[in-house]
């Protein structure tokens, strides 16, 4: 579904500080699999991560996503693909202080202009499946560590995208917390959707339900083995 | 110089237009000489960021124009006291050479950034920015012009020097003045104009109408809006105006805008502005519609905006066909 | 169409609040701008107001005023030469004026002394109507003087006073008034009536006085008048008149009404003017200041714009957010500080201004100007403020919206 073909990933070119987060990666990520990336911290994880996502250009290389080439896309186009066709869970929940958790859940669709009655009807559905209905016009200060993940989740999940992409989803999440999340990570699965996590927790990447881990190191691939 | 707040408004509005579009086309012709959407280096990711940049300031000088277009016939008509033989605006702007090529060079400023903007929306929907060079091609011609518009303005403003008392000791030297500034426009004569008028429309209606609800687009409807736009500017002064006057022999196009005839003027000059440019933006479009990235949307685009300048058109001829029913004036 | 208006409202909706989420640094703001915009309003409400009064009050002074020149100044007019202008055709009336100036050192003032046209003298035809203030029903009348006063006829021995002269002597009607003549004996005048204060503008210094008072005052014989004043009832006359005036009396300089019109019209658009370029140094430390407010993001805000980005908006979407988050701030600060100056120009009488405006004169008149607001002076205070702050936003702002979305992806902390 995926492709990546010889990508680079240049940053500062041009300067003394001239530095390359990847070098020459192909991947090819399958369609309803769940994908694990990792390897230690400034492999290049991330970075693949946010060109697998339409996120950012690679340098050189060509990306294509389902038969479609989007390397070279204008950022206007690359959103929207992004926007349709993606769901973001990062870190962090990142979510803005000072709104209410609908506010935030609600807030990626604000650009495509959906009737405001549809959008909280479809916002108050997300948020009642992951059992944070009760919090919808709550701040989202006053939220717990997992219920804002929670919320974050949402929100990745309000403009009803085919790919999830996780980046270090468990990093500040309790066990328990993370067994969780790998819950509604198989959910994903069962709902055909494709899951793409970058993780160094071994209960990530050593779970049942991973299909495919993918080890990145100073910005290379090494070795295919699942 | 007149130093008169509305004066130092003028300048101040021209001056910024002109470093808003030199500054624009400073960037855009960066963007021509190093473009490659095939490339992912830095620079090319800096340019694209840069066309954001570009297109917001074109959108403020599209509304500055206006703007200042419609404030510096205000400031000509309160200028208007200040001069021996003037009666309004179109006197003021006799006062000097400087001041109806300032005029119509805001005009035509207005309507090159209209169509501007309307290449930049099409350019938006294409996947690989098809008209990129152009419309920075476009741009870097454009600057000149705003630039020279703002140099005649400073030399209007300038050099105009009111017909005062300068010493308490000199007497009458109005009389060696002698009377008009030619507030009198050249007017062609009324009855023919309102059939050449009535004519244009008609035709310029029913090709655009035509073209919309066909589908096909060609090179008649620019062509012909375009023509409406001057035609319909000499009927203002033959003889639109004088209905609104009700005066056989007011023919300024100016005073249509001031308070006494309820700022009329600005609705019919709005619904002039729009009408072109939309239909000669459609023209500036006809020559892309083969490229691979458009070729799907290009021709929605043109029918909407042939659609909204036929309508703009409409509108404005009833509006006229209304004063010229309801006034007090019998020709 | 329908979804570009829905996603302006959330984007507006969004915009507001993010505006309400920083309070303390968007009221700074908030109030500098108003500050300027009532400044600069308040000035214009006011230059354009006093030349409108001035140019009606001026518009009912006579065509044409004759005044005698010696030696390039200004010389008491013979009577004998007033039959000579009487005979001009064009000229439908002339009247001979006796006014002068008396400094009273107890005030410390300038008065105006003025011999008020006598009854029974033709009226001026020129068929121009005096409605000074608003008179229902005074439209009907020939042209009136620009005072006011009941209609009293004025007695040898008394005077009628304007507003500004009664409070500065601190008198009123029933009192005596001293003047020192010319031949250094003193003259007592009564004081018999007060000129009304809706006329305050331009009789504030004025004081009436019959004809014999005032030869006997000044010294002035029978022979001689202040100068005269010309009506013209054809408008394209006026300068042939005039032409003829100097032909026949070449001592003599004939004041042209249109001239003295365009000259207070350029005073008052040269002191409008003069303020709005000093204030222009207020607008630019304010322009830089603005910029400097848009260009600084504090880290709060580069996140949540690199959260919007990263959530699906794109660069197109954060500028409109931010054109509205201008259009908010300009249009609530325009129209707080146009009101704001209506208030205190029209209401208050400029009372900020008053000490910059009265300057030394001890008999500054109290006026209410009457309320006069154009399309024109509106739109220029919105070129001479608005603009200029939306254009030092613009490359802020530009630079705000193109954070990468990846910038959410890398941030750790918080």
């Amino acid at each position: 579904m995926i492709e990546l073909a010889n990508v680079r990933k240049v940053f500062n070119a041009g300067n003394p500080n001239e530095f390359s987060a990847l070098n020459d990666v192909s991947l090819s990520i399958s369609e309803n699999r769940v994908t694990v990336l990792t390897g230690p911290s400034g492999s290049g994880k991330t970075t693949l991560l946010s060109i697998v996502g339409c996120m950012s250009r690679p340098s050189a290389g060509r990306v294509r996503l389902s038969g479609r080439e989007i390397s070279s896309l204008p950022e206007r186009f690359l959103t929207e693909i992004r926007r349709k066709t993606f769901g973001f869970i990062f870190q962090q929940p990142n979510l803005i202080k000072g709104l209410t958790v609908l506010e935030n859940v609600m807030l990626p669709a604000y650009p495509l202009g959906e009737k405001r009655s549809l959008l909280k009807e479809k916002a108050m559905k997300g948020l009642h499946s992951l059992n944070i209905g009760a919090k919808a016009s709550a701040k989202v200060e006053w939220l717990s560590g997992g219920e804002a993940q929670r919320t974050a989740i949402v929100r990745a999940l309000i403009n009803n995208p085919t790919i999830i992409i996780a980046d270090e989803p468990t990093a500040h999440l309790d066990t328990k917390l993370s067994y969780r999340f790998m819950e509604i990570v198989e959910r994903f699965k069962d709902e055909g959707k494709t899951v793409i996590i970058t993780s160094h927790d071994p209960l990530v990447y050593e779970s049942s339900m991973v299909d495919r881990v993918v080890i990145l190191r100073d910005g290379k691939i090494e070795g295919k083995p699942s | 110089m007149i130093l008169h707040p509305t004066v130092i408004a003028n300048l101040l509005g021209s001056s910024v237009a002109t470093g808003m579009v030199v500054y624009a086309a400073y960037h855009g012709a960066q963007i021509l000489k190093h473009w490659n959407l095939q490339s992912g280096a830095e620079l090319q990711l800096v340019l694209e960021r840069k066309t954001y940049l570009i297109s917001t300031l074109l959108s403020y000088v599209f509304g500055l124009q206006l703007l200042s277009l419609f404030l510096f016939v205000f400031t000509a008509d309160s200028l208007t006291p200040l001069f021996v033989g003037a009666m309004c605006a179109a006197g003021t702007l006799n006062v000097n050479g400087f001041g109806y090529p300032t005029l119509v060079l805001k005009i035509v400023n207005f309507l090159l950034a209209g169509l501007w903007l309307v290449l930049n929306h099409a350019d938006n929907l294409g996947y690989d920015y098809p008209l990129i060079k152009k419309k920075y091609l476009l741009l870097v011609i454009i600057a000149p012009f705003i630039v020279l518009e703002t140099v005649l303005e400073g030399a209007y403003f300038f050099g105009m020097h009111a017909d005062v008392i300068t010493s308490c000791c000199g007497s009458l030297f109005s009389s060696e003045k002698s009377g008009d500034l030619g507030s009198d426009l050249a007017s062609l004569p009324s009855i023919p104009m309102m059939w050449a008028f009535y004519a244009t429309m008609a035709l310029t209606l029913l090709v655009g109408g035509y073209c919309y609800l066909k589908g096909k687009a060609g090179y008649a409807y620019p062509v012909l809006s375009g023509l409406a736009f001057l035609v319909a500017l000499a009927s203002v002064i033959s003889f639109i105006s004088l209905y609104i006057y009700e005066l056989p022999t007011h023919h300024c196009p100016f005073c249509i805008i001031m308070q006494d005839y309820s700022y009329i003027g600005y609705l019919l000059y709005l619904l002039l502005f729009g009408a072109v440019v939309f239909g000669m933006g459609v023209g500036a479009l006809l020559p892309f519609r083969e490229l691979e990235s458009l070729r799907g949307l290009l021709p929605a685009l043109i029918g909407r905006l042939t659609f909204v300048s036929v309508f703009l058109y409409f509108i404005f001829t009833s509006i006229v066909t209304y004063e010229i029913v309801f006034s007090n004036l019998i020709m | 169409m329908k979804e570009w208006i829905e996603k302006q409202s959330y984007i507006i909706d969004f915009t507001l609040s993010s505006l309400l989420r920083r309070k303390v640094k968007n009221f700074g703001l908030l109030a500098l701008y108003t500050l300027i915009v009532f400044i600069l309003a308040s000035v214009m409400f006011f230059t354009y107001s006093i030349k409108k009064e001035a140019s009606l009050i001026l518009k009912n002074s006579p065509e044409i005023i004759v005044q005698k020149v010696m030696a390039g100044r200004h010389e008491l007019f013979p009577a004998s030469h007033v039959e000579a202008l009487k005979k001009i055709r064009g000229a439908s009336s002339v009247q001979p004026r006796l006014w002068g100036y008396y400094f009273d050192s107890y005030a410390g003032a300038n008065y105006t002394l003025l011999v008020p046209p006598l009854e029974d003298e033709t009226p001026p035809t020129t068929g121009k109507i005096t409605v000074v203030e608003n008179e229902e029903g005074s439209a009907a009348k020939p042209a009136q003087p620009l005072f006011r006063f009941h209609g009293a006829e004025l007695q040898p021995g008394t005077l009628i006073i304007g507003q500004g002269v009664a409070r500065a002597r601190n008198t009123a009607p029933g009192d005596f008034m001293p003047f020192r003549a010319m031949d250094g004996t003193i003259l007592n005048l009564r004081i018999a009536d007060v000129l009304s204060s809706e006329s305050e503008l331009v009789s504030s210094d004025l004081i009436l006085m019959t004809e014999d008072d005032f030869r006997k005052l000044f010294g002035i014989g029978k022979e001689f008048v202040t100068d005269v004043t010309v009506a013209v009832s054809n408008a394209r006359e006026v300068t042939t008149v005039a032409a003829k005036i100097v032909k026949i009396l070449p001592d003599s300089r004939p004041i042209v009404r249109d001239e003295i019109l365009r000259t207070y019209d350029s005073i008052f658009n040269w002191r409008g003017g003069m303020m709005i370029v000093i204030f222009s140094a207020a607008v630019l430390a304010f322009v830089i200041f603005a910029w400097d407010k848009a260009s600084g993001l504090s880290a709060g805000e580069r996140r949540e714009i690199g959260i919007l980005k990263a959530v699906g908006w794109e660069t197109s979407d954060v500028i409109q957010m931010k054109f509205w988050e201008g259009a908010v701030i300009s249009l609530t600060a325009f129209f707080s500080g146009v009101i704001l100056a209506y208030i205190h120009v029209f209401f208050t009488g400029s009372m900020v201004f008053e000490p910059a405006l009265k300057g030394w004169s001890n008999l500054y008149p109290h006026f209410a100007l009457k309320p006069f607001v154009s399309l024109e002076q509106l739109t220029t205070l919105f070129i001479l403020t608005v603009v200029p702050y939306t254009v030092a936003t613009i490359v802020p702002t530009w630079r705000a919206a193109t954070i990468d979305p990846d910038s959410a992806m890398r941030n750790t902390g918080e």
